[in-house]
């Protein structure tokens, strides 16, 4: 079982939402818990444990002068305008660049090779006996998280269940990290701006052909938008959060709300199971 | 010498243009007669990566200086390593005033 949570809109509380499943599910069994929110990984700071790291890298091209005789193939292929091609020399910019290779097969020299380019880093840790957490980064500067996201998600042990922390947004990062998952949570607040962005991230998980269900965090009761948008589109509200200063608390301290108020644990049990029926996961 | 306005429109008339990958026309205009081509840019609604790949066009044509509004940090090197030398007007006037500017010398080097 892959599970995503996503949301829309930042700061509904995904990460909270993630780590407390993973939690909970650690207890009866091996989990890996991916943060897959690159550009701001914070899993780790539920979970603090030393990490094993290694670098994410692409492959870029480089040009061999001497073969070049700057024929403007590569120049003209490139889509994303990575190299430009000039009397005496081709440039290169590497942050424009996709590493789609093509520029390598055009060239009739033979004058361009790839190389590895560091876009990030993921580092691997074990906070629990049961639980994995595998955390990219990605490094500053560097406009490419899918492929840092691709990787992150590559390192899943299969045979667990496997939880995945994405970005906030529609965009390629949050497509990323949903593709190949079996359902996905979508978190949302009950604000106008959790609603509008919940109906953006719901649209992506359904051109996706992702079954998604909704937690409705930081409830202060005036669900009704919100319920009203979750009924007409056939989407099951799994769990609300109540907007409560001790949960807030717990939560910007860095705990684990199923840690510190046990009882919470049987509906993290019970979101789970629902997201199982949601994927179709037989018991 | 090649000249390059970055224009809203295909004429001398048309408002220039203060963006240079999105610009949606080069003027390319001969100072030695006045004559002068309009280039529609095929990069103006590009995803990304467009400063370069204008900045390609006009190393195709020729072009010897680029006055434009501003310019990217990758359009401006690829500018430079061709020897291509640009400058700025954002006077908001039209392709023939920005020309005007350019030929009574008085704009700044970007």
């Amino acid at each position: 079982m892959k599970l995503a949570v996503a949301s829309g809109k930042g700061g509904t509380g995904k990460s909270m939402v993630a780590a407390n499943i993973a939690y909970v599910l650690s207890q009866t069994g091996p989990v890996t818990l991916i943060d897959c929110d690159v550009e701001e990984p914070d899993l780790h700071l539920f979970f603090t444990a030393p990490a094993t790291t290694s670098d994410v890298t692409v492959r870029v091209p480089v040009i061999d002068e001497f073969a070049c005789k700057q024929c403007g193939k590569c120049g003209e292929f490139c889509q994303y305008g990575a190299l430009t091609v000039l009397p005496d020399r081709v440039l290169f910019f590497p942050e424009l660049c996709h590493s789609c290779g093509g520029c390598t097969l055009v060239c009739p020299e033979y004058a361009i090779r790839e190389e590895p380019r560091r876009i990030g880093m993921l580092g691997i840790s074990s906070p629990l006996p049961t639980l994995t957490l595998i955390t990219g980064t990605l490094d500053a500067g560097s406009p490419h998280a899918v492929p840092v996201i691709k990787e992150a998600k590559m390192q899943a042990l299969g045979g667990h269940v496997t939880i995945i922390d994405t970005a906030p947004g529609t965009s390629c990062p949050v497509v990323e990290a949903l593709d190949g998952c079996d359902a996905c949570i979508l978190v949302t607040e009950s604000t106008p701006f959790g609603l509008h962005d919940l109906q953006l991230a719901a649209d992506v998980a359904a051109r996706l052909g992702i079954p998604a269900g909704i937690v409705i965090n930081r409830s202060d009761g005036k669900d009704g938008e919100t319920l009203r948008f979750c009924t007409d589109h056939d989407l099951e509200v799994m769990l609300t959060i109540p907007f409560d200063r001790e949960i807030a608390a717990i939560q910007s301290r860095g705990d684990l709300l199923c840690r510190e108020r046990p009882e919470w644990q049987k509906d993290f049990c019970a979101l789970y199971a629902k997201c199982r029926a949601l994927a179709g996961v037989d018991e | 010498m090649k000249v390059c306005i970055t224009a809203q429109g295909a004429t001398l008339e048309s408002p220039a243009e203060d963006r240079f990958g999105r610009a949606p026309y080069f003027i390319v205009v001969e100072s030695e007669n006045g004559s002068f081509e309009a280039i529609k840019n095929p990069y103006a609604d590009g995803s990304g990566g467009v400063g370069p790949k204008a900045a390609q066009v006009l190393i195709a044509h020729h072009v010897k200086a680029l006055v434009s509004g501003q310019l990217g940090g990758n359009a401006k090197e690829v500018l430079v390593a061709a020897g291509i030398e640009t400058y700025t007007y954002k006077a908001g006037g039209s392709v023939k005033e920005a020309l005007d500017q350019f030929t009574r010398n008085t704009l700044v080097r970007s």
